[in-house]
């Protein structure tokens, strides 16, 4: 079982100090500030919530962090698949996650969160949800997370389909 | 911090940059669906059959439609004769079986369905498909996979050039060779070529992984190689099994191809903002 770490802490902090900010100085060039970025969470998960994720000086020049916040490439370990999600499989008849594979946690406006390709947004994780202390649980955590979402009545895509389908 | 206060008082900073943020009331947990509130509810042991021969395209889609709302979940489409943009925008689950083979733009935008063509396959099968499997016994041809977002898309034959064109998430595996310009422009996701590689392999890919099991005429611009880690070689192992495919001399001999990321510019200020702050 994956140790799990509160956020709590880091949003309090965040709040009585916005502008917390990395300790930067990586060079400007975008791949090594990608790779600063993705591999951030290796050496500190909690990253992008404890700071905006501004590490290189290019980044703060722009006042933006350059790049993906988490590593799309990252594959899914399958030994850490949950049950729900094991149901979702068995329901769509799928062998492994399927288009699940690309999905990530990453990190919206220093919350943990979901992008949802169907509404081209961030789904930010409830404030009450702990997340685990790597990144693999923490992706499982975010597929559970979009599909509940993405299958809701209460989806964006619901209104949208009733507004506009043609069949 | 001072440098962004440079541009922030510029006044250049009204629009949130760093994406967009809707609020939507969710609780995680609601009453667990596992498929759309819009998809048809379809029982796999409920199997039909469509005789192709004699209707349109857009007939053969209709038909499905059909059957789908009926609730067949097993579908058997026969005599396809090669006709263009069948099996296209089925956004729920499906086992579908092609008897035959297509023309171009088949199985396009689909989102969910699993589907199995026994023979061949024109330009841009699969084109922006979201999520499902799609397997074909033999060849493919060009733009296979193109914007490809979510999925397994498996051609146990040869392909045709640009194999995952603008592809940004899923996984394309290839038993055979490929042609030129796979993965160009590619953004996310996994392209697995068993056999031979064209030329500019890559080409301006963004990110994303290319492996390849034969060789490699020539890379693209900006396609560097990587190596594999053990995930990986996990996930390739596991995924090639499951369609039945091996890699010539195991997975970790594979070549892996990645981005080197000399073309990322993520950076979107506009350019009068950049001339401020620069």
């Amino acid at each position: 079982m994956a140790k799990v770490t509160s956020l709590q802490k880091y949003a309090r902090a965040k709040k009585a100090k916005p502008a917390a900010r990395g300790n930067g100085g990586n060079g400007a060039r975008p791949g090594a500030a990608r790779v600063a970025g993705a591999k951030s969470g290796a050496k500190d998960i909690d990253h992008f919530i404890k700071t905006a994720g501004l590490d290189s000086q290019r980044e703060k020049e722009i006042g933006q962090h350059i790049g993906y916040r988490y590593d799309v490439n990252l594959v899914p370990d399958y030994r850490r698949l949950t049950p729900f999600l094991r149901k979702y499989m068995d329901t769509m008849q799928w062998r492994d996650l399927n288009w699940l594979e690309d999905v990530h946690l990453g990190y919206e406006e220093g919350r943990a969160a979901v992008f949802d390709r169907n509404v081209n947004g961030w789904v930010t994780v409830p404030e009450g949800v702990k997340l685990p202390d790597n990144q693999q649980d923490r992706d499982m955590l975010a597929r559970e997370l979009l599909i509940k979402f993405q299958m809701s009545p209460r989806h964006p895509l619901v209104d949208l389909h009733k507004a506009y389908r043609k069949f | 911090m001072a440098l962004m206060t440079k541009a922030s008082d510029s006044g250049m900073h009204t629009e949130q940059l760093a994406g967009r943020t809707q609020q939507r009331f969710f609780r995680p947990e609601e009453e667990a669906r596992f498929t759309y509130p819009h998809a048809f509810e379809v029982d796999f042991a409920r199997r039909a059959e469509i005789d192709a021969a004699d209707l349109e395209p857009t007939q053969i889609n209709l038909k499905l439609r059909e059957l789908m709302g009926q609730g067949h979940g097993t579908i058997v489409l026969k005599n396809p004769g090669a006709k263009h943009g069948i099996a296209v925008g089925i956004l729920n689950r499906l086992n579908l079986e092609i008897q035959g083979s297509l023309g171009y733009f088949g199985c396009g935008l689909i989102d969910g369905p699993n589907i199995r063509i026994t023979g061949r396959v024109g330009w841009s099968c699969a084109e922006n498909m979201m999520a499902g499997t799609v397997v074909i016994e033999k060849n493919a041809g060009s733009t296979f996979g193109a914007a490809m977002r979510g999925g397994d898309l498996v051609c146990k034959g040869d392909v045709g050039a640009r194999v995952g064109i603008d592809m940004k998430g899923g996984t394309i595996l290839i038993g055979g060779r490929a042609g030129a310009f796979c993965g160009f422009m590619m953004q996310r996701g996994r392209m697995v070529i068993l056999g031979d590689a064209g030329k500019n392999l890559g080409d301006s890919m963004y990110d994303g992984t290319i492996y390849v099991g034969g060789s490699i005429a020539g890379l693209g611009v900006d396609a560097v190689p990587g190596e594999i880690t053990d995930v990986e070689a996990d996930w390739l192992e596991r995924k090639l099994k499951l369609y039945g495919l091996a890699a010539p001399n195991g997975v970790r001999k594979l070549q892996k191809i990645v981005a080197g990321r000399q073309l990322w510019n993520y950076d979107n200020l506009e350019p009068a903002e950049k001339k401020l702050i620069l």
